[in-house]
């Protein structure tokens, strides 16, 4: 059975060939390319990708725009019945100005644009998103943008750490973001949005191959249901 | 008319060449066109003679300069399109815009041709650290290549930064943009026939800009701030629209030729279209799509706005140019078609507003064999006159020196990483930045390279080193070193002594490519680089891009293991003049920069390059500024491992161990290999001598002892402190 995704292209979008090379290269996947004007998706979808980039240009809130889009009423209808649902960067912003994951990324507390490789302490290794990981406590990935400072108000917050929404944390805070937030979680566990790239990290000549079990996580749990 | 021709630079015998060849006055637009066209930037008259003088051909050239960008062949119908030019003067005035635009220009250069860009770089000469505006340029600068090229997606892999008070009134800021393409799908400007229609698509023309291409050849006074409004304003979403609708457009089979609107926007795209097709153009500038109301035939030819493309559409493929720009969201329109006139016509409002043969504007552009002295040139200076000082203080002084200490506080600021092909960039411990041919084993290896303070004390000698250190860079990443792309900043070529720095830079540079089979295949001129009569130091930056056929085989210096065997290549007679030791520690600036010697150079590199291809060379690094133990130090930081290194010579340790001979690398190899090495060495010729071994910790030599974790310190810390406002 041929692993199916698609990833999503806003005109802005930079990481949409990577989001497709990382797929194809970790779990040998079938990737469609979806145009941001669409209005549906492909069918027998395993798997959405939102990637990084700059969307419409971000001059307004990073992904404010992009959430109203055509394609991404499509994508919240899709990930109401389940399915999964990967938001990388500008994608996780996005993610969050749609309302399909809590709190918002605010500018980096140093107001720079911040790319480094990361340390991530994994969190919760029970996701769709991470069953894959094993016993590894942390993994490296590079991480590069400007707004990626995780903010929830006091409630939310306790609400996402109550509920182990939390996947990815950082093992050391880049970017002032709350409780050293890199990736968290919608409640049903379908959803997921992470600053730093796993589809910059799927093979040792890139200085991580730590992004692989990501995508490899959504094999084995489609295999296991 | 006369008066005005002064004013948008002409010299009044240039004006004259023009009223001889119209047999009239040129009227307001048409002065216009011939000034743009004219100004130093486009027509390079004052060096075009010299730049003769480089080899432009070689095996895989496939597009030498005259054209956007210089093209290569890399093998398997696959061709590498790249080229650096400056953005010095915008970029002084208004550093974030400056160097923003800076970077979208020279990515449209390439990507006019054909290629998708798929790796940035940058150099950049800032005043002195306690220069008050030194601050906050280097904030604006570097923000705005951040700004610019993170959003497009092209990831910046490598460059070089220097702080010297020669820039104090003049900053540099050169930008390199190096792009892949098919080797038979490469687009080129010229319009190939009569009766196609010119076709604008892109940003919309407003009043920015205007003259830039003038202000750019000409010094700088206090007034310059008033200069702001000709600093164009950069929208890198809208550039990226750009990239993906030209390439789009011409996969599609429409394009016959097409140009960006760099310098000198509308007029030079047009000309150049135009006049190297041997035809004639006319255009309707009421139909061109303007930002701002009743702009002049004057403003939309003269305005820079950015992110514009003139394409030449094949005949009847209107339609599909259009339904590409709609997917894209850009302004689009035919404003204008190709003829066999050989004139360039203008209309706007129902008049003609200019109407200029196209021949005479190349034919007759001026060029100037400019009156040049034998530049000055250092006197070498004796080992007796640079004093030994503790060794310990001395190393952590010259690793922490703002021209040789960490710019992480920088390259932090660029992404790196998008595109997921990057191999090794300015964080990784490697020479050379490096990206992957997509979907390939094959990989380009990249760098930029000047030492201004060798070519301010020997221009020759120094033009020689910028190159022969692109080539070294290159090698001791086991890359097969191809060609350069030149971006020549001076002050003015009307002072014979500046003049003089151009002609032996050059001259130093050619003799350089030429031996080391390196080609120039693009290249930028930027003079008139001085405030109130002072010139920048002489600073010809090369830009270099190399292959490796299978990048398994690449190399660095991050990966140097416990128990290897250090072996220093090359010969070291302790070459100390216009050292970072004699800067930096002595507080010396002078002395003969140290000698290149090609020959020896191209030798010890093809050793490397064996080397590292065989799998013996584990670890490679060239020795440049600060010589032997700042190399050092940069294996220890980056492999995270002690070096114990011996000088093995009759040199005084303090010599041996900052004198910045060149053709030297250090390389790393297993300990049972060493013997070997150093027998190949011995058969080729090339001097190699064990110095130490990699064990522990510290960095030791003659007495000298320093832990990674004091070296991290003194080679992080200078840069942040500084734009913390703690330096």
């Amino acid at each position: 059975m041929t692993f199916k995704a698609a990833v999503l292209v806003f005109p802005g979008s930079n990481c949409d060939r990577d989001c497709k090379t990382a797929v194809e290269t970790t779990v040998n996947g079938k990737v469609d390319m979806v145009w941001h004007e669409d209005t549906t998706l492909p069918s027998g979808l395993d798997l959405i990708v939102i990637p990084g980039g700059f969307s419409y240009g971000d001059y307004l809130r990073c992904g404010a725009m992009a959430s109203l889009s055509p394609i991404m009423q499509a994508v919240k209808a899709e990930a109401e019945r389940g399915m999964s649902v990967l938001g990388i960067c500008n994608g996780f912003q996005i993610l969050c100005e749609a309302g399909m994951l809590p709190g918002a990324l605010l500018r980096n507390s140093a107001l720079k644009y911040v790319c480094k490789p990361i340390e991530l302490k994994i969190e919760n290794r029970k996701t769709r998103f991470t069953n894959a990981y094993g016993n590894a406590q942390s993994v490296w990935m590079t991480q590069g943008n400007g707004d990626g400072n995780f903010f929830a108000d006091e409630a939310t917050l306790k609400d996402i750490e109550d509920n182990n929404q939390v996947v990815f944390r950082y093992a050391e805070n880049p970017n002032g973001s709350m409780n050293d937030i890199a990736g968290l979680i919608n409640k049903k566990g379908n959803v997921l949005g992470m600053m730093p790239h796993p589809d910059r990290a799927f093979e040792d000549a890139l200085g991580s191959a730590d992004g692989g079990p990501l995508f490899r996580s959504l094999v084995g749990a489609l295999q296991s249901a | 008319m006369a008066q005005k021709a002064l004013e948008y630079g002409l010299k009044a015998d240039e004006y004259q060449v023009i009223l001889n060849r119209l047999g009239r006055e040129p009227n307001d637009v048409e002065l216009g066109v011939y000034s743009v066209m004219w100004s130093e930037h486009c027509s390079y008259k004052s060096s075009r003679l010299h730049l003769r003088k480089f080899p432009v051909t070689g095996p895989r050239v496939i597009c030498g300069p005259g054209e956007n960008a210089g093209v290569i062949d890399i093998d398997d119908g696959q061709a590498c399109i790249f080229k650096m030019e400056s953005h010095n003067h915008p970029s002084f005035i208004e550093p974030y815009q400056g160097a923003a635009t800076g970077v979208g220009g020279i990515m449209r250069d390439v990507f006019t041709m054909g290629a998708r860009p798929i790796a940035l770089l940058n150099a950049l000469r800032f005043g002195e650290p306690d220069h008050p505006k030194t601050r906050r340029l280097v904030e604006g600068v570097v923000s705005g290549i951040g700004g610019y090229g993170n959003c497009v997606g092209v990831p910046t892999v490598a460059g070089e930064t220097n702080f010297h008070a020669g820039y104090n009134g003049n900053i540099l800021v050169n930008a390199m943009c190096v792009g892949l393409a098919d080797a038979d799908k490469i687009f080129y400007s010229a319009a190939p026939e009569p009766g196609l229609p010119v076709v604008y698509f892109g940003s919309k023309t407003g009043r920015d800009g205007i003259h830039g291409a003038t202000m750019a050849s000409v010094e700088f006074s206090e007034d310059s701030e008033e200069k702001r409004p000709t600093v164009q304003v950069g929208d890198p979403f809208a550039e990226k629209l750009l990239i993906e609708a030209t390439l789009e457009l011409m996969a599609s089979g429409a394009v016959a030729a097409i140009q960006d609107m760099g310098a000198a926007g509308l007029t030079s795209s047009s000309v150049e279209m135009a006049g190297k097709g041997g035809l004639g153009i006319t255009l309707n500038l009421d139909k061109v799509p303007q930002r701002e109301t009743n702009m002049t035939a004057y403003e939309m030819m003269l305005s820079e706005s950015q992110e514009r493309m003139l394409a030449i559409l094949k005949p009847g493929r209107e339609e599909d140019g259009y339904r590409i720009f709609k997917k894209w969201g850009l302004d689009a329109a035919v404003i204008g078609e190709t003829n066999t006139s050989g004139n360039i016509v203008l209309l706007h409002k129902g008049e003609v507003v200019c109407d200029l043969p196209l021949a005479p504007l190349s034919d007759d552009a001026p060029l100037y064999d400019r009156p040049w002295v034998e530049p000055h040139a250092e006197a070498p200076i004796s080992h007796a006159d640079v004093p030994a000082h503790d060794l310990n203080a001395a190393l952590l002084k010259v690793i922490s020196c703002p021209d040789e200490a960490s710019k992480r506080w920088l390259w932090e600021q660029y992404d790196r990483h998008v595109m997921a092909d990057t191999l090794s960039d300015s964080s990784t411990g490697h020479d050379a930045g490096m990206v992957r041919v997509h979907g390939t084993k094959k990989a380009l290896a990249v760098t930029s390279d000047c030492t201004p303070r060798y070519v301010q004390a020997n221009p020759y000698e120094g033009g020689k080193q910028a190159v022969a250190e692109a080539w070294r860079n290159l090698t001791a990443v086991g890359a097969e070193p191809i060609a350069i792309t030149d971006n020549l900043n001076f002050g003015s070529p009307e002072k014979p002594e500046t003049m003089g720095q151009i002609v032996r830079a050059i001259d130093g540079m050619a003799e350089a490519c030429r031996e080391l089979d390196f080609p120039v295949v693009s290249g930028n001129v930027s003079l008139y680089n001085e405030t109130n009569g002072i010139s920048i130091p002489p600073t010809p930056t090369v830009g270099a891009v190399g292959l490796l056929k299978d990048y398994d085989q690449r190399v660095g210096f991050n990966k140097v293991q416990p128990g290897q065997v250090i072996i220093l290549i090359g010969e070291t007679i302790g070459e100390m003049g216009s050292t970072l030791y004699l800067r930096e520690v002595c507080g010396i600036e002078a002395g003969a920069p140290p000698r290149v010697d090609l020959a020896c150079e191209k030798n010890n590199g093809t050793l490397v390059r064996r080397l590292i291809k065989t799998g013996v060379a584990k670890g490679v690094h060239d020795l440049s500024d600060g010589g032997l133990l700042s190399a050092a130090v940069d294996v220890v930081l980056s492999s995270k491992v002690g070096l114990s290194l011996k000088n093995p010579t009759d040199l005084a340790d303090h010599i041996f161990a900052f004198g910045e001979d060149q053709a030297r690398y250090l390389i790393a190899v297993d300990e049972a290999s060493a013997h070997l090495v150093v027998a190949q060495a011995a058969e080729a010729d090339v001097p190699a001598a064990v110095i130490g071994v990699a064990s522990g910790t510290d960095l030791t030599y003659a007495g000298l002892s320093l832990s990674i974790t004091q070296l991290r310190e003194a080679h992080e810390h200078w840069l942040p402190n500084y734009m913390a406002g703690k330096a």
